[in-house]
Parts: C-alpha cells; structure tokens; sequence
C-alpha cells in the first residue's frame, strides 16, 4: 500500500501564538519501502506521525493530502471523518509501534489480555498465542504483566499490537528511546522484516544510527519543513542540506562537533530559510526561502542511470546552495 | 578521587548490585556501558548519595560518606544529570529558577545562573519559560547549567543524551568537557552507547555484564 503526503501542513493554535509544527510536507511512500523521519525534537516530526493517525489535539488544523491505499481507492487520511479513521483505518491500514512500549500497556491486565481484546475489537480469528508466536513471543510470556516484561518482550508486544490488524502500513514513532543497542537493532531489524514481507514501513526517529540500520529512503525535518529527502545509501555517504550535514558530523562516530546555535521557534519562523542563522554557506539569496526542488544527481547515480533508476526515489533538497 | 567500594544494593529480594567497585579521579572521564537493567544507574543514584546502599562505602576525596539524601553535606560536590529532563525538574519552575535553584539552596549569587544558561546555548526569552513549553533538548540543556551550578568536582552523567539528537548529544558533552578542563573535575558518563562513552572518554570505559560484575577503577 502506497502512502503519498502532499503538502501537509499542521497548525497548534494557543494563546496569542500560532505554533507552525509542520509545514507544506511532500514525499511518496511506496509498499515495501522504508522511510526514516529524521529530525532534532521539537521539528514537528513527531506531530506529523500523529496527524496521519487522526490523532492532534483539538487545537489543531490540518490541511493537505495524505492518501494512503492504491491508485483508485485510496483515502485521504487528513480529510477521513473520525468514523473513517476508528473503523477502517486504525489497527486494520496503519499500525502504531509506540514510544516506549513498556508505558504503552495497560499496567493491570495480562499481555494476553490486551492482545485478546485488540483481536476481538478488529474481528480477527487469530488466537493471542498464533499472533504472538509472529512477533517472536512464546504463549508463556502472554501470561505477564507489564512490569514483569523485559524491554525487549514489552517491544515485541507493542509489535503483536500493532500487527493484530494486519495493517500495510507501520508507522513507528521514536521506537528505540530508551533501548540500549542490542535492543534497538532487534527492533529495526524487525521493523526490517515487515518492510520486506511487502508492508510500507515509516519511522520517526532523532537517532540517525538506527535509521540507517533499516531505511532506504531518509527525510530530513527542520524547524517544520522537510529540507531533504534521499535514498539511505546517498544520504550517509554525503548529504546535500547543511544541516543534514551538520546532524551527520554531529555523531560520535564523526567529527562529534555540534551545529552552532538553536533551531528558531515555530511561533515565529522567518520568511527566508529557517536554517540561515546556523549555515556556513548563507549568502543573501538564502533570505528568500529556498524551493523544494529534485536534487542534482551525484556522481553515482549518474554512471548506473538504469531503469532502476526510473523506479528510485526522487531525490529532493530545500537549499539554494545544496 | 570519587570512590565507590563493594557496594551491594538490593530492592525486596532482587539484588541490583552486588559488592561492585568504581573510582574516578579529578580531571578523568569514566565512560561506563552495558545494557538496560544492569544496576548503571542505581551504581549513579548511590554515587550521587541519592540511594544508601545496604553495603559498601562511598568516599569522596578520601572522605567516607556517612549520611546520604538530604543529610548529606558532601552532596554539593556531585552534580547529577538525569536520562529524562521532564522527570527531573519542578514543572513550576521556569527554566531559570531550575537553574538558580541550587544556588538559592545553597544561599550562593544568583548572578552565575544567566552565565550559566547562556553557555548552554539558552537565549533570554527561553529563561521563562516552563517546562511544557520548551522541547526535550532546551530542557536537558537547562539541567546541565543546573548540574554545574555550584561547581561539583564530580559529574554523573547518567544517559544524559539519549533522548537528544545528535547536535544537541555533541553540544552537551562539550560544554561538560569544557568544564572538565576549566576545573579538573572527574567526569563518569553511563551510557548504553559504547561508541559515544569511546569518543567521549578516549577509550576510557568499563563495560558491564547484564550480570552486575564485580569491577575495579
């Protein structure tokens, strides 16, 4: 099932302030690809997740498309009426992997218990113990309660959960927070598995090194608006937007130099290029606010142009200078 | 020298940690790893005389610890920084009475606290705000101003970035660092990140079994 989101924008409304939390989002998603959401908090990447989802706050307007389904049949997410979204599209077309599993379970009732009663609510015919024994667990461990679950069988519960409709699409918000490395690599790995069993895979993290573990294609956020958006392999090899540079020579495993000074509000973005204030290649051009338009190719991309190339994903950067 | 002896700290019937031994010297970064659920953090809460453990000894340039939590007068020496910022601040305060509140505690100026707050990269207009209207990086930010208020001569940096992107991880850790050679104090950075605690303390890092182990300085 194919995800395309044209220009998606999110609104907070507050007192005084109208807070610009995601801004005119563009990119397509196609089955059995994986995108990674990458972006410092506060980006507005989080909020996007959740505007799919149906599920802002009431202070909230959401304007745009995002169509989710085939070329004739699809929904428009952002337009669906919450009837829509309850009956036909949480659970059974998108599956949430939750921030922190372990705080995501009802404390009181058993693993079994919740699979049980999200398996009767979708009307599947599937026991607990058959949709456990999918996400890795065995029928003994359903048996537990939250806390007595480690981190790593929370996760795969909060996985059953989310599979128990056997939805097409999994959106994965922040599922490694708090995970120490092992665990995160199960868990991408994971998240690996059902992209290429042919679902559409989309994850919002702030840890580069796990998306690069499972995403082929990354979307950079910044300060509300999506500023690049390559394939995995392009993008860590060199990134066109500074500030995907910036991220990337950020990690410990690089230059470990931080991008000087902070994201600007989103109650006040500027007109120009959010990022001008912290970019070393600002000229005045860059007081214009940059389109979003296709990538030069690189080099690579270049030799091997394919028909493969054809189907690739087209490759975008919001930079004057990019 | 911070120095934890044989310290063994349990909860009910469980034992977290079981006779464990961890020094750091002034001026030294410790980088301590291992997975979630080892005792790394109770290990920080014990160091930071937060957590009287049921055994073993805690001494503080060569001071024995003898009374913890609030009693503990050798506590100003140690500055904690915790995973989560949302759990570790008064969600009443703006963030510069977070940052002032050790020194207002401590009946020190509170001049050093903008000083403080600007170092860490926060802007005026951030300084009143609350809590709930920063985001996770601007608070953790105003944590570490806080955890280096008063000067401690050792920091307990207890997965203070992994909830950060990677900018703000790189941003934090040298701020820390600066203080660390302004003042020479010892630095123990717990992370599950071996990668960061290898840059961080130049290879300086002991590695912990999901079994708590038995470790020397």
């Amino acid at each position: 099932m194919n995800l395309r989101v044209d220009g998606l924008s999110v609104r907070f409304h507050i007192p005084g302030a109208v807070v610009h939390a995601v801004t005119d989002a563009r990119f397509e998603l196609r089955a059995g690809r994986c995108l990674a959401v990458v972006g410092e908090s506060g980006c507005g990447k989080s909020v996007m997740a959740h505007a799919l989802l149906g599920l802002l706050p009431g202070n909230a307007t959401v304007s745009g498309h995002a169509w989710l389904g085939g070329s004739d049949d699809a929904i428009d997410l952002v337009a669906a009426t919450e009837k829509v979204l309850a009956r036909q599209v949480r659970g059974r077309m998108v599956g949430l992997v939750p921030q922190s599993p372990a705080a995501h379970l009802t404390p009181v009732r058993t693993a079994r218990a919740q699979l049980a009663e999200t398996l009767r609510e979708l009307g599947r015919s599937e026991t607990p113990d058959e949709l456990a024994e999918r996400a890795g667990l065995r029928p003994k461990d359903l048996d537990s309660y939250p806390h007595q679950l480690s981190g790593g069988m929370a996760q795969r519960v909060a996985n059953a959960l989310a599979l128990a409709g056997d939805p097409p699409l999994i959106l994965a918000d922040e599922p490694t927070t708090g995970l120490d490395r092992p665990l995160v690599e199960a868990t991408m790995t994971e998240l690996r598995r059902l992209c290429d069993e042919g679902r559409t895979v989309l994850i919002i993290t702030h840890d580069l090194r796990a998306a690069e573990l499972v995403a082929d294609d990354i979307a950079v956020m910044y300060a509300s608006r999506i500023v690049e958006l390559s394939e995995a392999g392009t993008f860590f090899a060199g990134p066109r937007h500074p500030y995907a540079k910036g991220l990337l020579d950020a990690l410990p495993s690089r230059r470990f130099v931080p991008i000087p000074g902070q994201p600007p509000e989103l109650t006040r973005l500027p007109d120009g290029c959010a990022f001008l204030p912290r970019c070393s290649w600002a000229t005045q051009a860059c007081d214009e606010r940059p389109p979003w338009r296709r990538a030069t190719a690189t080099a690579t991309v270049e030799g091997g142009a394919t028909a493969e190339t054809a189907a690739a994903t087209v490759e975008r950067v919001a930079c004057h200078h990019a | 020298m911070l120095e934890a002896t044989g310290i063994t700290v349990s909860f009910g019937r469980h034992r977290v940690l079981d006779g464990v031994s961890l020094s750091v010297r002034p001026g030294e970064v410790v980088g301590l790893a291992g997975p979630s659920g080892c005792g790394k953090s109770t290990l920080a809460r014990v160091l930071a005389l937060l957590l009287r453990p049921s055994a073993g000894t805690v001494g503080i340039d060569g001071r024995a610890v003898t009374r913890w939590r609030h009693r503990a007068p050798q506590r100003t020496s140690i500055g904690l920084i915790f995973q989560q910022p949302r759990l570790a601040v008064d969600p009443r305060f703006t963030l510069l009475e977070v940052i002032t509140e050790p020194l207002r505690a401590a009946r020190r100026p509170l001049d050093r606290a903008t000083r403080l707050a600007e170092e860490l990269g926060l802007t005026p207009e951030l300084f009143v705000r609350r809590p709930h209207e920063v985001s996770d990086g601007q608070l953790q930010r105003a944590c570490v101003a806080r955890a280096l208020a008063l000067e401690p001569r050792y920091l307990i940096c207890d997965e203070m970035t992994t909830m950060l992107d990677a900018s703000t991880q790189a941003h934090l850790v040298a701020r820390i660092e600066a203080y660390r050679e302004r003042t020479g104090a010892g630095v123990l950075a717990i992370s599950h990140d071996a990668e960061l605690l290898d840059r961080w303390s130049g290879g300086n890092v002991q590695e912990w079994q999901p079994r708590p182990a038995e470790i020397t300085g």
